[in-house]
Parts: structure tokens; C-alpha cells; sequence
């Protein structure tokens, strides 16, 4: 009979009380590593997308829903900007390559982005099946736009205008599937990519059924052409002192960058994310108030069996121990507990998320948050259990038996 | 085997005791009688090391049981002495036979000895080895708590009140138990107790 079979046995007696404390632990426990885990990924997803991304130049609006809709793909855009402001710009001499971008165009709400193949290599993107476009209306599938659409090689299908699946379709074209692409952990794997001309044709298609117009050399409309968004890459850090200041002066576009919008939308989302993590301290100190009044009273319950104890031989000091082995087997079914929900909210979060907001968090291995909170679940476990394990310690054996 | 010498002890605010020398050998069987207010139950926590003596000194195995400290008191209380209160107390979380091994695990001998489940057949309740002390009898819950102060094989074996709940048919067999198990496991027996009855019944007594 060992003092850890026992504090088992003892936990088990008081059952209800067990289950409670436990439950607020893992409540806890559970809170702070999900929002944790949460955060982290996010920051991570954000933090890739715009990994080598300066500045993005778009229409005048709010540069965040700029930042949002042009490298993210979940804000809607803030209107276009005229192709011949753009290819001004981009002979800038600072400017190491940029990357335009038209989107508007959905399918079945994943986003059909024209662009051009410098958007592939950015993100790093290689091909599982096939090969980049060469003709107009030939599309390429992120790897989990193909996956969640079931679009294979060769197949077609009509763009819809507009974001959701309501928008009116274009029926007079349809895409051809001509290459999917691997993973890339960005937010190119969500998107139908297509050339920038494929976007063009069709909107041009459009307006030529509604204006009866015929011919226009292809140079006059690419002249004339629009785009959504250009994705700028600086030579050196010289260009982020002049270029966005000069976008925003002299053209009717406007820069926004990147890293500022992220972290003012960071600092907006922090509050929330740091309120709730102070929620699930809060819920974990509560355990161990919990902890606390659960291990006094069941003292007070057992001051016999403690003195008992005493009288068969054991040591102030081992019972001391048995009743910090009691808060501490609590506190590690508390923490399992905790972890089993956090990553149950998780894997919920995702199964939800990734619909509706287009998020979805993977959990391989063990986060570090997990990794903290073990030794952080066992010192409150400690503290709630010093003042109950001293009071045993203390106990005056021969009075307590006296008075039975 | 034990060898009292003036012990006294005063309670503060309280009375305060003397007590009569005696000697026990091995295998012995010592009557402390005494009205409540005596001072019995005193005695027997100063014999088992619960509490210290204002003057004088308690000798079990010509081991002075006043000069050792604390942890140490413990300790040898664990080894040598076993103790059965007046009402059988247990842990009431595990088993008959976890009680048992506790015991033997607080007095530092190993757990899984066979000779626990022999005492409890011993005593005629081998079958209780795996219930709750709550399921008990109060009949068995006694023969429990023999069986657990002798389960760590003590020198001596201090018994509180064992009889005095008891008529008299169960105070002749009770006694008799007591006597024959702890002197057939070659300890020594002292009995504090107030019950008249037991006085013919050992030859060997003190009177407080």
C-alpha cells in the first residue's frame, strides 16, 4: 500500500468534490491552451501570407480591407486601379518584381484570382497534376480548392460574380482545369488562380453583349484594362520610405503595408484574445480554491485516519506528502482533462472555421502552450494543497485521538 | 520487554498524573485498571509514544522510548508497538487488507507479506480481506484491528478499553482472543481499561 495508492483511494472516496475540482481544471487548463494554440496559429497563418509581401497598392479605401482582401482573399476589395497607373509604378526602380492581382469572381465560394505566374513562385507553389496556364480561361486549383470542389484535370466550370454563390454566373465561358498545385500552407492553396486575362475576357464578354461594341486592338484594352490589386516586393528597404508615400501623394491609388495593418488588426484581436485567456486563469485559480476546500474538508473528515496514521508509524512529513499527492493527482487529471478539450475545441474550431472563415487549425504533436501549463497546473496544485498538508503535518495526534 | 520509571505528566490547565512503575517480559499480559478521570488513556499514549512525559521514562526493548525525537519516536512505534483504540478505526477509502498492508508499509516491513491474510484467517474473518471496513461487524471491526497491530509483528500490543462495550459472555471471549493471539505472537499485552470483570481474569495487574 503505497501513499499514492492511497491519496487514489482518498480522491475516489470523495468522488463528487473530485469531479468538480478536476472539471474546473480542465476547464481552465482547456481555455488557455486553445485560445493559446489559436493565436499562435493564426499569427503564423497571417505571418505567412505576408511573408515577402512590402506593400500592396490598391484603390483608395481602408488599407486593412486592402491588406485583407489582397493577400488574405476574406475582405471584398476596395475597387480597381487603372493598368496604366500600375505599369507606371512598377518601372520604379526599387521595386524588386510585383504581382497583380483581379479577383471578384467566385466559385462556389472559393475566389478565382487572375494573376500571373510570379504569384506561383512567391508562394512557393509547385504542381501535383499538370502545368501554369497558357491560354485564357485555363485554371489553376490550390490543393484544397480541388479537394473541397472535387475539380479534377480537365474539368470545367462557370465563374460566378461576386463573393458568394448567389452572384449571378457567367454562363457564356467556362474554365478549364489545366493544373493543381501540392500544399503550401498559404493562402494560395484555397484560391482558383487563372491569368490575369481569363479575368478580363470574361468581364470584357460581358460588357461587349451589353454595348454591342466589336473590335478594340488587345494593347488599347490592355491599356485601358483595370486590376484589383498589385502585390509590391521592395528592393531594399529604401522603397518603403518612398514609394507608399509617393503611391498615396500622386496617384489615385493607394499603398498600404502589410506589416503595419497586421499588427494594428493583431492589437484590435489581442484584447479578445488575451480577455479570454485571463478568463481561463481566472477558471484555473478557481480550481484551486477548489482544490483547496475540498483537501480541508476531507481533512477535517479524517483527522482520525491522519492520527491513525501517526500511531502506525508514519511521519508528519508523510502525511504532508499524502496530501500533496492528493492535489497533485488531481491537478494531473485536471490538466489531461484540459488538454483532451482544448484540442476537441480545436479540432471543432477547424471543422467550423474552415467554411466560414476559411481558417483551419492543425494540431500535430504538442504545442508548447501544453507543454507550460504542466508545471503550471502542478504548482497551483502545490499551493493549494501547501496549507491542508501543513495543517496535517501539524496535527497533535494524541488529542485527536483522545476526543473521538 | 517495557519498564516504566515515575512517569508523570501534567496537562496545562489541566490535571496532572502520576503513575505506578511496572515491568512487563515477553509474552506477558499486564491489567491497568482505573475509574474514568484516572488517567488511562494518558498512560497509554505516553507508553505508545504519542505524547511525552513531564518526568520519568518509558522503556520498551531496552530502548528508551524518551530519548528518541520525533521522526525517529514515529518510527519505532511503527515497529514495535502495535496499538487497538477503543473504537476500531480504519481507512476508510481501501480494503480490510490494504489497512493491513498500510500498517506493515508505515512500519517500513514489505507490503505483500502472505502472514496479513494468515492473522485475518487467524481471526476468522480471511473472507473480509477485501471489504471495506464500513462493511464490517463491530465484532469484526475488532478482530480487525488485532489483526492490524499484530500484522507488523510489535513487541508490544496496547489495548484501550478492549471489553468494556461487551457482556459478559463476549468480555470472557474477547479477553481470551486478545491473550491468545498476542501472546501466540510473542508480544507482550497491556490492557487499560476500566471494566471490573477483567481483574480476576489476569493475574498480572496495576491499579491507578
Amino acid at each position: 500500500m503505497r501513499m499514492l495508492q492511497l491519496a487514489y483511494a482518498n480522491l475516489k472516496e470523495h468522488f463528487l468534490s473530485t469531479i468538480l475540482s478536476v472539471m474546473l481544471l480542465g476547464i481552465g487548463v482547456g481555455m488557455v491552451s486553445f485560445i493559446v494554440t489559436v493565436s499562435e496559429q493564426l499569427n503564423d497563418r497571417f505571418n505567412r501570407d505576408i511573408r515577402g509581401i512590402d506593400m500592396v497598392v490598391g484603390a483608395k479605401g481602408s488599407p486593412l480591407q486592402l491588406i485583407l482582401s489582397a493577400v488574405y482573399q476574406i475582405d471584398n476589395p476596395t475597387g480597381n486601379i487603372p493598368l496604366a497607373e500600375v505599369n507606371k509604378l512598377k518601372r520604379h526602380p526599387l521595386i524588386k518584381y510585383s504581382i497583380p492581382l483581379s479577383y471578384g469572381d467566385s466559385y462556389q465560394g472559393f475566389r478565382i484570382v487572375g494573376t500571373d505566374s510570379l504569384y506561383l513562385s512567391h508562394y512557393k507553389a509547385t504542381f501535383s497534376e499538370g502545368e501554369v496556364w497558357s491560354n485564357s480561361m485555363d485554371v489553376v486549383l490550390g490543393s484544397s480548392s480541388a479537394e473541397k470542389l472535387n475539380l479534377k484535370m480537365g474539368s470545367h466550370f462557370h465563374g460566378n460574380h461576386g463573393f458568394n454563390e448567389e452572384g449571378h454566373a457567367h454562363e457564356e465561358s467556362h474554365y478549364n482545369v489545366v493544373g493543381i498545385l501540392n500544399p503550401t500552407g498559404t493562402v494560395a492553396d484555397r484560391l482558383i488562380l487563372t491569368s490575369t486575362e481569363s479575368v478580363w475576357d470574361i468581364h470584357n464578354h460581358d460588357e461587349a453583349e451589353h454595348a454591342h461594341e466589336g473590335e478594340h486592338s488587345h494593347e488599347v484594352e490592355e491599356e485601358a484594362g483595370e486590376i484589383t490589386a498589385l502585390l509590391v516586393k521592395f528592393k531594399s528597404p529604401m522603397g518603403i520610405m518612398q514609394i507608399p508615400r509617393m503611391v498615396n501623394q500622386k496617384t489615385s491609388m493607394q499603398a498600404a503595408l502589410p506589416a503595419i495593418e497586421i499588427n494594428r488588426l493583431y492589437s484590435l484581436m489581442g484584447v479578445g484574445f488575451t480577455t479570454l485567456q485571463i478568463i481561463g486563469m481566472v477558471i484555473m485559480c478557481i480550481a484551486a480554491l477548489s482544490v483547496f476546500i475540498s483537501l480541508l474538508n476531507s481533512l477535517k473528515e479524517r483527522k482520525y485516519e491522519l492520527a491513525l496514521m501517526r500511531s502506525l508509524g508514519a511521519s508528519p512529513f508523510k502525511l504532508f506528502g499524502l496530501i500533496v499527492q492528493e492535489s497533485l493527482l488531481l491537478c494531473l487529471a485536471g490538466y489531461t482533462l484540459g488538454i483532451i478539450l482544448g484540442r476537441v475545441g480545436i479540432m471543432l474550431l477547424s471543422y467550423f472555421g474552415e467554411d466560414q472563415f476559411q481558417f483551419s487549425v492543425s494540431q500535430t504533436g504538442v504545442a508548447q502552450v501544453e507543454i507550460w501549463l504542466l508545471p503550471l497546473t502542478l504548482c497551483i496544485g502545490l499551493i493549494a494543497a501547501l496549507i491542508p498538508a501543513i495543517r496535517a503535518y501539524r496535527s497533535d495526534i494524541s488529542s485527536v485521538l483522545r476526543n473521538e | 520487554m517495557l519498564q516504566t520509571n515515575n512517569l508523570s505528566f501534567n496537562y496545562s490547565n489541566g490535571p496532572s498524573f502520576s503513575f505506578p512503575n511496572f515491568r512487563l517480559e515477553k509474552q506477558e499480559v499486564l491489567l491497568v485498571l482505573g475509574q474514568s478521570g484516572k488517567g488511562k488513556t494518558t498512560l497509554l499514549h505516553l507508553l505508545a509514544g504519542l505524547m511525552e512525559p513531564n518526568e520519568g521514562s518509558v522503556m520498551i526493548d531496552s530502548q528508551p522510548m524518551t530519548e528518541l525525537n520525533g521522526r525517529s519516536r514515529d518510527s519505532f512505534r511503527g515497529k514495535n508497538i502495535g496499538i487497538v483504540f477503543q473504537q476500531a478505526q480504519f481507512i476508510r477509502s481501501v480494503t480490510v487488507m490494504q489497512n493491513l498492508q498500510l500498517a506493515r508499509s508505515l512500519a517500513g516491513l514489505p507490503n505483500n507479506d502472505p502472514f496479513a491474510l494468515e492473522l485475518l484467517n487467524e481471526l476468522g474473518i480471511g473472507d473480509k480481506a477485501n471489504n471495506r471496513p464500513s462493511e464490517l461487524s463491530i465484532g469484526e471491526r475488532q478482530r480487525t484491528a488485532i489483526a492490524r497491530a499484530l500484522v507488523t509483528k510489535p513487541k508490544i500490543v496496547l489495548a484501550d478499553e478492549p471489553t468494556s462495550a461487551l457482556d459478559d459472555k463476549n468480555c470472557e471471549a474477547v479477553a481470551s482472543l486478545f491473550e491468545r493471539t498476542v501472546t501466540g505472537h510473542g508480544a507482550a499485552l497491556v490492557i487499560v481499561t476500566h471494566d471490573q470483570r477483567l481483574k480476576n481474569r489476569f493475574q498480572k495487574s496495576v491499579s491507578l
